[in-house]
């Protein structure tokens, strides 16, 4: 079954429905309602460029990379190699070399820690996070900050949702070497000032690593103006399969950092007597890679790349204005987070109704949101909420959804006689 | 089931909104706490028991309406039951929510407003949340001293 939404041509002039076209997914019918999808901050759905994209290499071209001298796994490793140059593109990187692919954000958040921040941290030395971090920007730092002794501190956040900058000269000290911190927030939406508190980062002494993974789907991101280090990313946020990502490490970084995984493709040699390992990126690629999903990395990536971004750009922020407007219409709601920049997302709270059972109704309703505290619990406790309802957005959202989530949260009210 | 007030029938409201023996106990013989990883949802079961059948049963927590309907009606069924005939009830309710079995008849029929959960497989946990918690209160002797509990 399938069911279409009206209104798709979006005010920017970008032409959502032949966008959607894309999106097969999008047609589908849940619980006898037109699905409206605003649950990208999980996971975006994926155009159909991407998934032929894997699909074609799986059946026609498949191979290992970096082994084989015969034909197939050259050109298999041509194509990887490719879009690690994309990717370089993406994030307008120095050299490819900078580019390691992962199997997410969260391992290359992990690879960091473990590689960069074991060879660095001693102990009583300090790693600066904010209260806004998701869990994976959070655990892979008390993992390693438990091995060396180091010390977790916070950057804490307004009500408003934004990172309280003037905490932050007081947080820096002379022991602070690594700080971490998310692009975007994947509760409240933030896009946080990472230029600026790399600035004061680095006049203290630290590294800045930024977690890109809500940023990637809706900004333009350019690693050397914002001053990063390190910045990790997953594709699946950004159109692309599950499995890989990628981290950005500024080549002296990369270079100066011992392997965190062993295993085949990251040696020179290997004896019994020791082993010596490749150069970067391959340093940090230990068996074999998700070839076909970064294969499916580069088809996104050209996608995105024919997109008009401006369009998009103007598209999601249109989305989200009208989002605020009409979801604070509902009575009983309260925005976990109003920070002044923002993109892709929207969280809030329902007066007496728990955000499962809003999640569940808006499920009945075909609103798909994520209801729950995302991960993020230090941010839940900072707001004095156990989850929020989110509604997050991607470049396929139409102000018709936006209707349907007000229409799913009137429901709930209803059914709890709120 | 498309309709939510099939799911949220009006017994589960109303436990919602006023949770029966919801308060913490002064010197339980027994107590478990139940967490959810999932939703973050959290709550704890206290038992005062009079040889082995339980006296008295409460529970405190934050929850969604199911878990809170499901942990308040669960403190009405097992008072005054023995901790065998509890233990069976909770086997009962779990096969009925997980959709293992038809309707349990030896299930006091107001549980019964919880089929229904079966057909929303993210909130079995949340229906049985409370019950996992009793049947290890059930097995768990109170360690805390008496007083210490109504944290």
């Amino acid at each position: 079954m399938t069911a279409t939404h009206p209104g798709t041509v979006a005010a920017s002039g970008l032409d959502v429905a032949r966008l959607r076209h894309e999106f097969p997914v999008l047609r589908a019918v849940i619980n006898g309602r037109p699905l409206a999808y605003l649950d990208n901050g999980a996971t975006s759905q994926k155009p159909r460029a991407v998934v032929e994209a894997e699909s074609d290499f799986a059946l026609l071209e498949n191979a290992n990379v970096h082994r084989g001298v015969h034909t197939l796994s050259q050109r298999a490793t041509a194509r990887y190699d490719a879009v690690r140059e994309q990717v370089r593109r993406f994030l307008n990187a120095a050299t490819a070399d900078e580019i390691v692919f992962t199997s997410g954000t969260t391992a290359a958040i992990n690879l960091v820690a473990q590689s960069y921040g074991r060879a660095v941290l001693r102990p009583g030395d300090e790693i600066l996070l904010s209260e806004m971090e998701h869990h994976s920007n959070i655990v892979p730092w008390q993992l390693v900050a438990e091995a060396v002794g180091a010390r977790i501190r916070a950057i804490p956040v307004t009500a408003d949702g934004e990172l309280d900058l003037a905490a932050v000269p007081g947080l820096l000290t002379d022991r602070t070497r690594i700080v971490a911190i998310t692009h975007v927030s994947n509760v409240l939406g933030t896009v946080n000032p990472v230029r600026q508190i790399a600035d004061l980062a680095h006049a203290a002494g630290a590294v800045v690593l930024v977690d890109g993974a809500q940023g990637v789907p809706h900004l333009r991101v350019d690693v050397r103006a914002l001053g990063a280090d390190f910045y990790v990313a997953s594709a699946h946020k950004m159109y692309g399969p599950t499995g890989v990502g990628f981290l950005y490490g500024r080549l002296a970084l990369l270079e100066a950092m011992p392997p965190w995984q062993g295993g085949g493709g990251m040696i020179q040699t290997v004896s019994f007597e020791g082993t010596t390992y490749a150069p970067v990126p391959a340093r940090f690629e230990a068996g074999t890679p998700p070839v076909c999903q970064v294969v499916g990395l580069g088809a996104a990536l050209e996608y995105l790349g024919q997109l008009d971004w401006a369009a998009v750009e103007h598209h999601e922020a249109d989305l989200l204005r009208y989002a605020v407007e009409r979801v604070g219409t509902v009575p009983g709601v309260r925005f976990i987070g109003t920070a002044r920049e923002r993109v892709g997302v929207l969280s809030f709270v329902l007066e007496g109704i728990h955000p499962h059972d809003v999640g569940t109704v808006l499920d009945l309703h075909g609103v798909a949101v994520r209801a729950s505290h995302h991960c993020a619990q230090p941010l839940m406790r900072r707001f004095g909420v156990s989850g929020t309802v989110r509604a997050s957005f991607a470049l396929y959202n139409t102000r018709a959804e936006v209707d349907q989530l007000v229409g799913g949260l009137l429901e709930a009210r209803k059914v709890f006689g709120a | 089931m498309t309709d939510a007030s099939e799911l949220y029938q009006s017994l589960i409201l109303d436990h919602n909104r006023a949770p029966r023996n919801f308060r913490a106990m002064e010197q339980p013989d027994r107590s478990a706490e139940g967490y959810n990883p999932l939703c973050g949802d959290q709550l704890k079961v206290w038992l005062k028991l009079d040889g082995d059948r339980i006296a008295d049963v409460s529970f405190q927590g934050s929850g969604c309406a199911i878990s809170k309907a499901s942990a308040s009606l669960m403190t009405t069924a097992v008072k005054g039951k023995t901790l065998a005939e509890a233990g069976k009830m909770f086997d009962s309710f779990h096969r009925m929510v997980t959709g293992a079995g038809g309707p349990a008849d030896d299930l006091p029929s107001k549980l019964a407003v919880f089929a229904g959960v079966r057909e929303f497989p993210a909130r079995v946990k949340c229906a049985s949340l409370a019950w996992h918690a009793l049947s290890t209160a059930m097995q768990t002797p109170a360690t805390a001293p008496p007083g210490a509990t109504g944290s």
